[in-house]
């Protein structure tokens, strides 16, 4: 079939980097295209040429054979191109309907015609088959909804072509199958999709043709039906990459971390932890599963003494912290690599050297009475630097202009360097290509083995099955089930993550008893 | 004796709410342009300067051409290119938008302080000009009132002497808020408007443009602003005088988020707060115990119980006072 759009030896220089170098791309009507890189290789650079946000510095770009400047994202959506992106770009407190039909919207004299608009989403979204509430504001609905509100956004815009970047990263797998069933039916219905993405077994799922773009070039572009995805991972990092964790059999020792029926609440000052038990032994990597929400993070938020526990009990090593300060549990042993590392893991502003010395500027032999001793920094930055392989031109440039994974290193250095007893990893992944992943994975493992315990929180059910060797399931604020991480499954931790079933033999029972509850 | 006091209280009320009404007027209007350059992403601590070279070319334009009409509009149009200048700064060239207002409010007051000098050879105060004229509107004649003597005898009493007989401004004003109400909230503009001021790059990526957007939400905050300018020295009195506006861009600003940053929300705080000026100078008259001082303070505590959440949550716009770059998507 004719490419409805093709990209010519696409072009884009950035200050410092070359992001995209000589690309083409063809994409045809009917398929799903995906696009594979790691963060930064240029793929939604080469996207948002194409939706006319950037101009490239050369290369051409032809919508249905005809040759189009693309000057602004007017243009695009004129030619029938339509963009999901992955923040959605979505007004809090507009409603559904407002949010679609912002810049086209219909008229009655000088007004806004919100009846027209309002019936103009319900039929695309009964045409479609994306279930939205067309008078919901958007700040009150879920996530799924909100994606299924952006493609509709590009749906009311006329869209033949459909780009989604990351569109499963904010998803539970049951969102990700639903997106499935949804760019299924568009293909059907003749849509191209371009679908961004790191992740191999959504590609393998998803997509019908794979164009795998390296440093701003393209390496190869295939069927999904012809490869695997050992080889597009080696293809997309240029080595050999090994997907699988590897790691022995634990040999848990003594107990180090316990917590007895913690109860707290969250910003809003309601319940978000209904009465925690849990203990993590040296040497284990003990996995926190769940849908996002339910405790998690104010979970890792009183461990860390960041937020105040409104009863129960915390130990670490024995010694009852409970209301101990952050400095104190720092000191006696805790390590956290927190989940969002601009707000809470690095000061973005301050160099890389003072980053890795946050939680100990005021030992020696960083601190000597009231000074600070830079050359004990430097030296100190230097072989962090080193020993993590973190990317940076110097360990005096600001954490600000590292990318996501060498971000994410400079924590891990940090708090592994500490040597301490517990390590609390939140979220310790998210938003990094597979070669970072590979070395945090690494690292959280190496640590269990030199026998730390490991408390690994994440919402990525892969992770938690790859890396624990028990598994804590977390609902609605309560530790609903531990089990063994052989003894996990996908469909058993989807039941229990989802409230569907309330106990672990439940949810075995039900995945042995043919899947009736899923 | 009895109905000589309830008739003279009546006075007195009567009283009050003109000069609630007249105090009121230029509040209204540099809260409505606040509402427009606030929902559109733009803080506009500028509104007091403005509205002083508002008051100013007021002034200017009734003395030249003679006509107090032909001075409104200058004020207009030079309020709205004054407030432009400020935006050119902080759009175009993404100064922060609260030092660069408070430089503006410096710059208005040197400037017609300087011009005032310059052309009229005089300090502290401009000649008498021209003012506008009051209209009177009779509401108690409305055709078919009569037929209904209870409601005839409402207006009579209150409608009629409170609303009848003000200067243009006055009806201009509040007018104008609910036309604004009606922008913001059911047209298109409005639509787009209100979604530069929340989350300008979702408005960016669906084609609307934010800068030209901006531009234009600033151009009418101070051509309204502008506005409320000449409603001091063309309404209230017939001259300039130096710092006229005294702060009053400040309280519109508080009334905007009194009002939680909607016009019909700010016409009202306008009206309190105008209300409270009445009551202020009746204090004055009649010599209260409480100090007028107290009734200058009320509109800042009633603004800071409103933004402390005391009184109902006031959420200003998302992205209001962040400048916006395209280019760093």
């Amino acid at each position: 079939m004719e490419p409805i759009v093709r990209l010519v030896g696409i072009t884009k220089r950035f200050p410092g980097v070359l992001a995209n170098d000589g690309i083409d791309l063809e994409i045809t009507p009917g398929t799903i295209h995906a696009l594979l890189g790691e963060n930064g290789a240029g793929k939604t650079t080469l996207m948002n040429i194409l939706y006319g946000l950037y101009q490239p510095d050369s290369g051409e770009v032809f919508i249905r054979g005809q040759k189009v400047r693309v000057t602004d994202p007017n243009v695009a959506i004129r030619r029938g191109i339509g963009m999901v992106h992955q923040h959605f770009m979505l007004i809090p407190p507009f409603t559904v309907a407002e949010n679609i039909v912002l810049g086209s919207e219909p008229r009655r004299g000088v007004s806004l015609d919100l009846k027209r608009a309002v019936a103009a989403v319900e039929e695309l979204s009964a045409r479609y088959g994306l279930k939205v509430d067309p008078l919901a504001r958007v700040e009150s609905i879920s996530v799924g909804m909100q994606q299924r509100v952006e493609i509709l956004k590009a749906l009311y815009r006329g869209a033949e072509v459909l780009i989604l970047d990351e569109p499963t990263a904010v998803l539970t797998p049951q969102e990700v199958r639903e997106l499935k069933v949804i760019l299924d039916s568009l293909a059907a219905q003749g849509k191209a999709i371009i679908f961004i993405t790191h992740k191999l077994k959504e590609i393998m799922a998803m997509a019908q043709v794979v164009t795998v773009i390296r440093r701003g070039r393209v390496v190869k572009t295939l069927p999904t039906s012809e490869t695997t995805p050992a080889e597009l991972a080696s293809l997309m990092v240029g080595r050999e990459v090994i997907l699988e964790v590897e790691k022995g059999p634990s040999r848990p020792g003594e107990e180090v971390l316990r917590l007895e029926n913690v109860t707290a609440n969250n910003n809003r000052r309601l319940p978000a932890l209904r009465g925690v038990d849990l203990t993590v032994r040296r040497g284990e990597i003990l996995g926190i599963a769940g849908v996002d929400g339910n405790g998690q993070s104010e979970l890792v938020e009183v461990l860390t003494g960041l937020r105040p526990a409104t009863g129960g009990r915390v130990f670490l090593k024995g010694k009852e912290v409970t209301r101990t300060r952050t400095r104190q549990r720092i000191r006696a042993g805790l390590g956290h690599i927190p989940e969002d590392r601009h707000k809470r893991g690095l000061i973005l502003d301050f160099s890389v050297a003072e980053n890795l010395i946050l939680a100990t500027y005021d030992r020696r032999p960083f601190a000597s009475g009231i000074n600070l001793n830079q050359g004990e920094v430097r030296k100190h930055a230097e072989r962090l630097v080193r020993e993590f392989d973190v990317r940076t031109p110097s360990t005096e440039t600001a954490a600000r202009s590292l990318s996501g994974g060498n971000q994410q290193k400079v924590i891990v250095a940090r708090e592994i360097d500490r040597d301490p007893d517990v390590l609390i990893a939140a979220q310790p992944t998210r938003g990094l290509d597979v070669g970072a992943i590979e070395f945090v994975h690494e690292r959280l493992v190496a640590e269990r083995d030199r026998g730390k315990a490991v408390l690994l929180v994440s919402f990525e059910l892969d992770e938690i099955l790859s890396l624990s060797d028990r598994i804590a399931v977390m609902y609605e604020g309560r530790v609903v089930a531990v089990l063994p991480a052989g003894e996990a499954s996908e469909d058993i931790l989807g039941l229990l993550m989802s409230g569907a079933a309330r106990s672990a033999d439940e949810a075995r029972a039900a995945v042995e008893g043919g899947n009736r509850v899923g | 004796m009895s109905d000589f006091w309830s008739s003279l209280t009546l006075l007195f009320q009567v009283g009050l709410f003109v000069s609630a009404l007249r105090a009121a007027t230029p509040l209204i209007f540099a809260a409505l342009g606040g509402v427009f350059s606030e929902r559109s992403g733009v803080v506009n601590i500028a509104l007091d300067g403005i509205m002083l070279v508002g008051a100013f070319m007021a002034v200017m334009g009734s003395y030249f051409l003679k006509d107090p009409w032909l001075g409104l509009l200058i004020a207009l149009v030079s309020g709205a290119l004054f407030a432009l200048l400020f935006g050119v700064i902080v759009i175009r060239y993404r100064a922060d938008q609260v030092v660069t207002g408070v430089a503006f409010n410096m710059l208005a007051l040197g400037l017609t302080g300087f011009l005032l000098r310059l052309i009229f050879h005089h300090a502290g105060q401009s000649p008498m000009v021209a003012k506008l004229p009051d209209w009177v509107i009779p509401f108690n004649r409305f055709p078919g009132l009569s037929r209904f003597p209870a409601l005839q005898s409402f207006v009579d009493r209150w409608i009629q002497p409170v609303l009848g007989q003000h200067t243009p401004p006055v009806y201009l004003a509040i007018a104008a808020a609910f036309l604004a109400h009606y922008v913001l909230f059911r047209t298109p503009f409005g639509l787009r408007l209100r979604a530069v001021g929340e989350h300008p790059r979702a408005a960016d990526t669906v084609g609307v443009n934010v800068y030209a957007m901006r531009y234009l939400a600033v151009g009418l905050s101070g051509a309204l602003a502008g506005l409320g300018g000449a409603t001091l020295s063309l309404g209230l009195l017939s001259s300039f005088i130096e710092n006229m506006t005294s702060g009053r861009g400040f309280i519109a600003l508080a009334a905007m988020i009194f009002g939680k940053w909607t016009p019909l929300g700010a016409l009202g705080a306008c009206l309190l707060f105008g209300f409270f000026d009445a009551l202020q100078m009746l204090g004055q008259t009649l010599g209260f115990r409480v100090p007028r001082e107290f009734f200058l303070m009320l509109p800042y505590l009633l603004t800071m119980a409103v933004l402390a959440g005391v009184i109902g949550r006031a959420t200003p716009p998302a992205a209001d006072g962040k400048p916006y770059d395209k280019s760093h998507a």
